[in-house]
């Protein structure tokens, strides 16, 4: 029951975009169509949870021992950064097909502040292994979530018509306020 | 006059967050109020001008296929004397700034200014580059939360001015997308007149 909690709370009350505003970079740029809002959504998923768990180890079993907490930051981007180089030489090997799909997505996942983002979440509020990766992966989904719903408006909005000075980014902004706006009914839900 | 252009280019015409839309996370996460987008600018100012002059100077010792995870550890070590100073002596904004202190490490900003500038020029315009673009920075952010912290509570670098509460809509997470969005059609809108 704790863990059905640790998700719904992070998918729809702190949903990580549209509440925490983390990940806000792909949630912008890669959202133009749904096709590559899903490929974005399985590699930060992948990465996310990967990234939370070997993080969380890693502080919890050297850094915390050693009293070297101050290097949290430092440690916690660079595993993320070869992380994620290792995830891509895997997939090249084992998976083709999913490389393809994914592949042009990951060099970009290195600079989501939603993984190191989470990964940081994850060690401050002190939950157990297991906690942290269900939080990871709540927090994954609910990125998708927000992602893939946002592209499919902006595919519809692309045959709107929309005032000259609002094309482009500055309507997709308003409707990420309309949507964090609905988001909100959600508070108090958890 | 070049390097004068070189530090202007940040302000508007390249403006990190209005015109190229990069560290939009902290953009929207921090500034609920003036005082903290201006906190979290000069945060950012930081890092970025001592990155970029640190990656200058190394540039040539550093083959090119390690580069970015070279700079990443560069940035992080910046990024760590940030969050430990202000953690020390300005512990309320340290609090307000939360999580996004260790996220300065991955602004898009600081990593494309090393990347695309400061690997290939000078120390002397790396500096004006990264000062040109933190300047820039904080201003988005602290006009940005401004804005917000106006319409939201009524107050102006935390002087009150009405009674009571404002649209509290722009103090929360909506608010903040949307402020953003007019903002930038406001800068386009410049953008346009001064070229």
């Amino acid at each position: 029951m704790e863990y059905v909690l640790i998700i719904i709370a992070a998918v729809f009350v702190s949903n990580i975009v549209l509440n925490q505003f983390l990940g806000i970079c792909p949630f912008i740029g890669v959202s133009n169509k749904v096709e590559t809002a899903l490929g974005m959504t399985g590699a930060v998923t992948f990465v996310m949870v990967i990234a939370t768990l070997v993080t969380y180890i890693i502080y919890q079993y050297v850094l915390v021992p050693l009293d070297l907490t101050y290097l949290r930051t430092i440690t916690f981007i660079l595993v993320i950064a070869s992380l994620v180089q290792l995830v891509e030489i895997i997939l090249k090997k084992i998976s083709p097909p999913l490389y393809q799909a994914l592949g042009i997505f990951l060099p970009l996942i290195t600079t989501n502040c939603a993984v190191l983002g989470v990964a940081v979440l994850a060690v401050q509020q002190d939950f157990t292994l297991l906690g942290s990766t269900v939080f990871a992966i709540g927090n994954a989904l609910g990125f998708g979530l927000a992602l893939i719903t946002f592209s499919g408006i902006r595919e519809q909005l692309d045959m709107m018509n929309v005032p000259k000075g609002m094309k482009g980014v500055p309507i997709a902004f308003i409707v990420a306020g309309l949507m964090a706006m609905a988001f909100m009914g959600f508070a108090g839900l958890v | 006059m070049n390097q004068w252009n070189n530090f202007s280019k940040g302000i508007l015409k390249e403006n990190a967050v209005l015109v190229l839309f990069l560290g939009l996370c902290p953009t929207l996460g921090v500034t609920t109020s003036a005082v903290n987008g201006l906190g979290m600018g000069l945060a950012t100012t930081f890092v970025l001008v001592m990155s970029n002059l640190v990656v200058s100077l190394v540039k040539n010792a550093i083959p090119d296929k390690v580069r970015i995870p070279a700079f990443i550890v560069i940035i992080a070590a910046f990024v760590t004397v940030v969050e430990l100073v202000m953690k020390a002596y300005i512990p309320s904004l340290f609090d307000a700034l939360g999580l996004f202190i260790p996220l300065i490490v991955v602004n898009c900003v600081v990593l494309g200014r090393a990347e695309a500038f400061a690997s290939k020029n000078n120390v002397v315009s790396s500096i004006i580059d990264g000062l040109g673009m933190g300047v820039g920075f904080a201003l988005a952010l602290t006009v940005l939360g401004g804005v917000r912290e106006i319409l939201g509570s009524g107050s102006i670098f935390g002087l009150s001015f009405i009674e009571g509460d404002g649209m509290l809509l722009f103090i929360l997470p909506p608010g903040a997308f949307l402020a953003l969005g007019y903002l930038i059609v406001l800068a386009n809108k410049l953008k346009e007149k001064t070229t």
